[in-house]
């Protein structure tokens, strides 16, 4: 047995817990004081510098999901895992090529900002913040339960307690601290999860005379040498080319990601954050995969069980991978400093993406589509802390209301939302002078309504959980029939070999006998061949379960690039059928202040 | 400090070539960027034997763990030739427009 504390609360990572809430809160306190306007509330008076930005960009889109997920994947699925981990970061090079420079000279706050700015406000405002919101609510939905559900697994905490902790921590730091304090928040996890990281590699590097030969070599020999070779993840060339697509465009349209570039005073430093961003998230990735192959062949080394059998005992999905590792190479200390760090991580991303809600809830649909544009500083600010609570209760009693169901496709889901939706309406907008207002409008609307249609019925969710009760039932039912199958098997095996062979009889000396033993050949013959007619009809019955099996009617796991493609059809399309004259007028307007940023806010 | 109004620079050659310049640099390094990635996943899709062979006779890594690193590592190479040519040449050029309308 491999013995953990796993699963108890751990001292340590109580006070690491305690000085972290401490110290963010203590910052939020001193942002307090210093968050009056909107350019303070919504983008820390664009006084955080490239480096900051780059961390605080970092902190924003490391989740607690890739720390754990793809140790976890790694640990147990090998190169699989290292894989999925390439696709989380390569949609950082398009935001630098194409996103970040036009978005910080042309936007005040939010995407919609850029949208917007040569077509007609309220119509593209409400439809972008349906785009915001949907994204920002399905990867809040996911964060929270899968909080509670680390936690209880963690330390045996229940579920509501730890959703309550994050829920209240989240948006005290929005509420009070506005964007100055959740982009510390942001820097702090970044710097705590990017130094956990790279003590933990050091670790295990230090465990392997620091040679990744070795380590890979050990890996090979506890799993053989194709757990150092592409295997199941990918087998359909057009899900993972569709997935590729989603992880890419749609980290360029993430709302909280994107809202982050208004926080830097000038372009420069926009472009500078995105290098550094990369280049961390680059980095943790790397670490990552490090770590769950350490975690793979480190774990259990001394008890002699393989460490992906200790690490499936605990969580089938891997997910302790990584604090496992730091238990057997640090002891319970660097678990318990792990642990708090993992829940530094969820906080910060919650934290940005609560005030990438309340932006979208504040400034485009409150002040761009009731107050038509008009609105005093200080009712904008007091509607986004309105919002903010209100966003934070509804994320909260939706991860209850999620509660030990299966959310991790949610995540899935909000990148292929911001990929379909608000990618193809902000590219266009920027790019392309005859994108008219009804294009974009119907290409947000359609983009969102699709990727939530075609994942609904992608058997994702199809078959895993909307007939989950049918699927497993028949996969039940099938077990069985197979089962009732080898035992037909073993019996007809073992009556076969009852049959006397031809030699046999004829060397039998008496006639008597010699009749008798063709009659028991013939009569056990008969009842194998009644054995054999038993296994047809099983072999009938399963063929008939199977057809029972639920199928879903797309058939492809990843259909985001169908609901991408959508999106971009729609708004070429309609920018034809409803062209805009006075859009494609003032394109040459907006392009002196994109490439020069003359008139940027 | 220069005299033109703002409206003067959209056919002002120098920032129809600022412009023009620009959106070569980023598609050009978005396309690579593209051929980058995707190119790490048809050969996954379409040909995992070449990403399975072992680097040498005498190890038992991949060729497959260079080239997903590689993908990472290079993605964020193209981002510093952005920001290289980015903080030298297009910055600039943009001083110089902006000059121009004296501001």
């Amino acid at each position: 047995m491999h013995t953990t504390t796993i699963g108890t609360l751990n001292i340590t990572s109580v006070l690491f817990f305690v000085l972290f809430v401490i110290s963010t809160l203590s910052i939020t306190y001193w942002a307090a004081k210093r968050t009056r306007t909107t350019k303070d509330f919504y983008a820390a008076g664009r006084s955080v510098t490239g480096l900051q930005n780059g961390l605080a960009l970092a902190g924003d889109y490391m989740s607690a999901a890739s720390f754990l997920g793809i140790a976890g994947l790694v640990s147990t699925r090998g190169y699989d895992g290292l894989i999925y981990s390439v696709g989380w970061l390569v949609g950082w090079p398009i935001i630098m090529f194409l996103i970040s420079e036009p978005l910080r000279n042309l936007g005040k706050y939010t995407f919609a900002d850029v949208v917007a700015f040569r077509l007609s406000q309220r119509p593209i405002r409400a439809a972008a913040a349906a785009g915001s919101l949907a994204v920002v609510i399905f990867y809040l939905i996911a964060q929270m339960v899968g909080a509670g559900t680390l936690f209880r697994l963690m330390f045996n905490l229940p579920f509501e307690v730890a959703v309550v902790l994050v829920g209240v921590l989240m948006v005290s730091y929005v509420l009070f601290g506005g964007m100055i304090a959740t982009t510390w928040v942001q820097i702090i996890k970044a710097v705590l999860l990017l130094g956990g990281a790279t003590l933990l590699v050091f670790l295990v590097l230090n465990r392997v005379d620091f040679s990744y030969g070795k380590l890979f070599g050990m890996a090979a020999e506890k799993y053989g040498d194709k757990f150092l070779e592409p295997g199941q993840l990918v087998t359909d060339p057009v899900d993972a080319f569709s997935l590729g697509l989603a992880l890419m465009f749609g980290t360029a349209g993430l709302p909280h990601i994107l809202m982050r570039f208004y926080t830097v005073p000038d372009v420069q430093a926009a472009r500078k954050s995105v290098f550094f961003a990369t280049g961390f998230i680059g980095y943790f990735y790397i670490l990552t995969v490090t770590i769950g192959f350490g975690a793979a062949v480190l774990i259990g080394a001394d008890s002699g069980k393989l460490g992906r059998d200790i690490i499936m005992s605990i969580d089938k999905g891997g997910n302790m991978a990584g604090p496992l590792l730091a238990e057997a190479l640090g002891g319970s200390v660097f678990l318990g400093f792990l642990a708090a760090v993992a829940f530094a991580t969820i906080l910060a991303v919650v934290a940005g993406l609560t005030l990438a809600g309340a932006s979208a809830l504040s400034h485009d649909l409150y002040v761009g589509v009731i107050r038509r544009g008009q609105s005093a500083e200080k009712e904008e600010v007091k509607v986004a802390k309105i919002a903010t609570v209100g966003l934070g209760l509804t994320a909260m009693l939706l991860a209850m209301a999620f509660k030990g169901q299966n959310v991790a496709f949610m995540v899935g889901l909000a990148f292929a939302i911001a990929a379909s939706a608000n990618f193809p309406a902000l590219i266009l907008s920027l790019m392309w002078k005859k994108f008219s207002t009804q294009a974009a409008v119907w290409s947000i609307y359609i983009g969102m309504i699709s990727a939530v249609a075609f994942i609904v019925m992608s058997p994702t969710v199809w078959v895993d959980i909307i007939h989950k009760a049918d699927k497993d039932a028949i996969t039940k039912q099938i077990a069985e029939i197979d089962g009732k199958v080898k035992t037909v098997d073993a019996e007809i095996e073992a009556l076969t070999k009852q049959i006397l062979p031809a030699d046999a009889i004829a060397a039998i000396k008496k006639k008597k006998d010699q009749a008798a033993a063709v009659q028991k050949n013939t009569q056990t013959q008969a009842s194998i061949d009644g054995k054999k007619k038993d296994k047809d009809a099983l072999a009938a019955q399963k063929k008939d379960a199977g057809a029972k099996m639920p199928v879903a009617p797309i058939k492809y796991r990843n259909p985001g690039i169908f609901s991408m493609g959508l999106a971009f059809a729609i708004g070429i399309l309609f920018s034809f059928i409803f062209p805009e004259k006075d859009a494609e007028e003032k394109f040459a307007t907006e392009k002196l202040r994109e490439y020069v940023g003359i008139g940027a806010e | 400090m220069g005299s033109k109004k703002k409206e003067d620079l959209l056919n002002d050659p120098d920032f129809l070539e600022l412009v023009s310049k620009k959106n070569t640099i980023s598609w050009i390094l978005t396309v690579l960027e593209l051929v980058l990635y995707f190119g790490f996943i048809a050969l996954i899709a379409f040909n995992k034997p070449f990403l399975a062979q072992k680097l040498a006779a005498d190890t038992k890594t991949t060729i497959g763990i260079p080239i997903a690193v590689g993908t990472i590592l290079g993605s964020w190479v193209l981002t510093g030739i952005y920001i290289f040519w980015a903080n030298t040449k297009y910055d600039s050029m943009v001083k110089k427009l902006k000059d121009k309308i004296g501001g």
